[in-house]
């Protein structure tokens, strides 16, 4: 008797639904946001490190950016959680695209999965981009380029219209990791990793917030909040509060290595008892 | 459609052979060394936080008296320097990771910041002295992907027990001898070639943690050992 038996070609998962963030890392950089000028574990070059010393965070007060999107960077550096849907050929069944549900802040990520190729280099670049996907086993790898300039810490570190992202989806039963890598040949001299874990919930998570409304936020038509050369008043801010020397908080690669360490141990004094952001949160007792 | 990956702590032989080892079998290769790539909670990290500071961790309020007393000098003083290297916390320490099979059912990770030793143990083994120790006892399987009967892909996954009491951060943040761990190691390609290690970690405490603790960090593959710099624990920094 011939039995047949038929296997995917390649291993998949269903990876929708909703899911939860979970928060247990740059809580405070995720949530109410980075400190000014805490650029420490970014590998800049010396644009995207001038760049970010002239931001002011009062830019984003200005009439035509308060309803300004985020680029798809802000998976890794926003606080919320995910919905995950699938959309389908009606004909096939096939998947042709896995989408992550926007935000207020952030339009919806569409990874396509029907091998279409991406747009020409000329095409136009907005936040969204464009992203396409496949399989490796259970593992679904997104690469999206297209990009605007943008922000990969919202503290003004800036990311350029050349910068890239590949998205890796690791599923593990009811927990999900993501590991975002930015590749930028505008601002940084290596690869900007970061990598997030989210649970799966039956609570279902909204995929788009109140509509943005713009109104007067303290600055006025036509002017660009910015700081000039120099003239930062912020950058010592980390040492003020945490001991940490401008050489670190002024980012660069080599301070996402243990050896960097080495250039602060002997400097180094433990500060004193934190007294802000500190994290506790009310109620936290069984 | 959804695959189950098979977990295996033994993978199944085929055509009636004996089962290759977990070593024969590993779908993917997690030896070699590794660098930390310090991107994320890096004031917690790369330098002792302040007294006090405990953003991003669900601690239960006994967990925040505890560590409300941090006192290094009083742990260098008991020689429980190495309390922020146990098993829960090492791998968000600064460092280097050395991975290799010390036989063909047990995978060894050594760091170089604190010159720990973790054993992961396949199969069914157990420890007839246990702990509990820094390290605990490590018990691993691999979720091997398969797409039909051939191996796409996997990852793997450690639980560890039988903990001794000790930090998730060097500035006293606690975890007690009830924690328990669990591990899953994946390996992400870059699109430049470069190979990354990311390890979820979820640690769950009765005592110490409201909720568990859920972080994942992610190490750089090395060609060889460069910067492997074997170092003592230290109690505050």
């Amino acid at each position: 008797m011939l039995v047949c038996v038929s296997f995917p070609a390649l291993a998949e998962i269903d990876l929708s639904g909703s899911w939860t963030s979970k928060n247990h890392e740059d809580n405070l950089e995720r949530g109410a946001g980075p400190n000014p000028d805490d650029w420490a574990g970014l590998p800049f070059n010396e644009s995207g490190r001038a760049k970010a010393l002239s931001f002011s965070q009062s830019i984003i007060s200005m009439p035509e950016r308060i309803c300004w999107f985020q680029t798809q960077w802000h998976v890794a550096a926003g606080p919320f959680s995910l919905k995950i849907w699938s959309e389908s050929d009606p004909l096939t069944g096939k998947i042709v695209a896995w989408v992550l549900g926007g935000w207020e802040t952030r339009a919806p990520m569409t990874i396509w999965m029907d091998g279409r190729p991406h747009p020409s280099k000329n095409a136009p670049h907005d936040q969204t981009g464009f992203t396409t996907g496949e399989w490796n086993g259970d593992v679904l790898t997104a690469y999206t380029t297209h990009l605007k300039t943008g922000y990969i810490r919202r503290n003004g570190a800036p990311s350029s219209d050349e910068a890239t992202i590949t998205t890796t989806f690791m599923r593990h039963g009811d927990m999900m990791t993501l590991a975002l890598v930015m590749e930028d040949p505008v601002y940084l001299t290596e690869p900007y990793i970061l990598t997030r874990s989210y649970i799966s919930t039956a609570t279902p998570v909204a995929v788009a917030g109140p509509p943005c409304i713009v109104g007067f936020e303290g600055v006025e038509e036509g002017r660009v909040p910015h700081y000039l050369p120099g003239k930062n008043p912020f950058v010592d801010e980390m040492d003020k509060i945490y001991h940490i020397p401008r050489e670190a908080s002024l980012g660069g690669a080599e301070t996402m290595y243990p050896a960097f360490r080495d250039k602060m141990k002997d400097k180094f004094v433990i500060p004193p008892k934190c007294t802000r952001n500190c994290g506790v949160a009310p109620g936290a007792g069984n | 459609m959804a695959l189950a990956p098979l977990l295996l702590a033994q993978p199944p032989g085929g055509r009636g052979g004996p089962p290759p080892n977990p070593k024969a079998a590993a779908p993917i290769d997690l030896t070699g060394y590794w660098v930390s790539i310090v991107t994320e909670d890096w004031r917690y990290r790369m330098v002792t936080p302040a007294p006090g500071d405990y953003q991003s961790v669900p601690m239960t309020m006994a967990a925040i008296k505890i560590a409300d007393a941090w006192d290094p000098a009083k742990d260098e003083a008991a020689g429980d320097q190495c309390k922020s290297y146990g098993a829960p916390a090492v791998l968000r320490v600064p460092e280097h990771l050395h991975i290799t099979w010390q036989d063909d059912q047990t995978l060894r990770l050594e760091t170089d910041a604190g010159k720990q030793t973790r054993l992961f143990h396949f199969g069914d083994w157990k420890n007839p002295d246990p702990g509990p120790t820094l390290q605990g006892d490590s018990l691993a399987q691999w979720e091997i992907q398969r797409a039909g009967p051939r191996p796409v892909n996997g990852s793997l996954k450690v639980t560890t027990s039988h903990l001794k009491a000790g930090y998730l951060r060097k500035n006293g943040v606690p975890y007690s001898e009830n924690a328990g761990l669990v591990e899953y190691y994946d390996l992400v390609k870059e699109r430049s070639g470069d190979v990354l290690l990311v390890v979820t970690v979820v640690v769950t405490d009765p005592q110490y943690l409201r909720e568990p603790f859920i972080i994942s960090s992610h190490f750089k593959k090395q060609a060889g050992d460069t910067g492997w710099n074997p170092t003592a624990c230290s109690a505050r920094w």
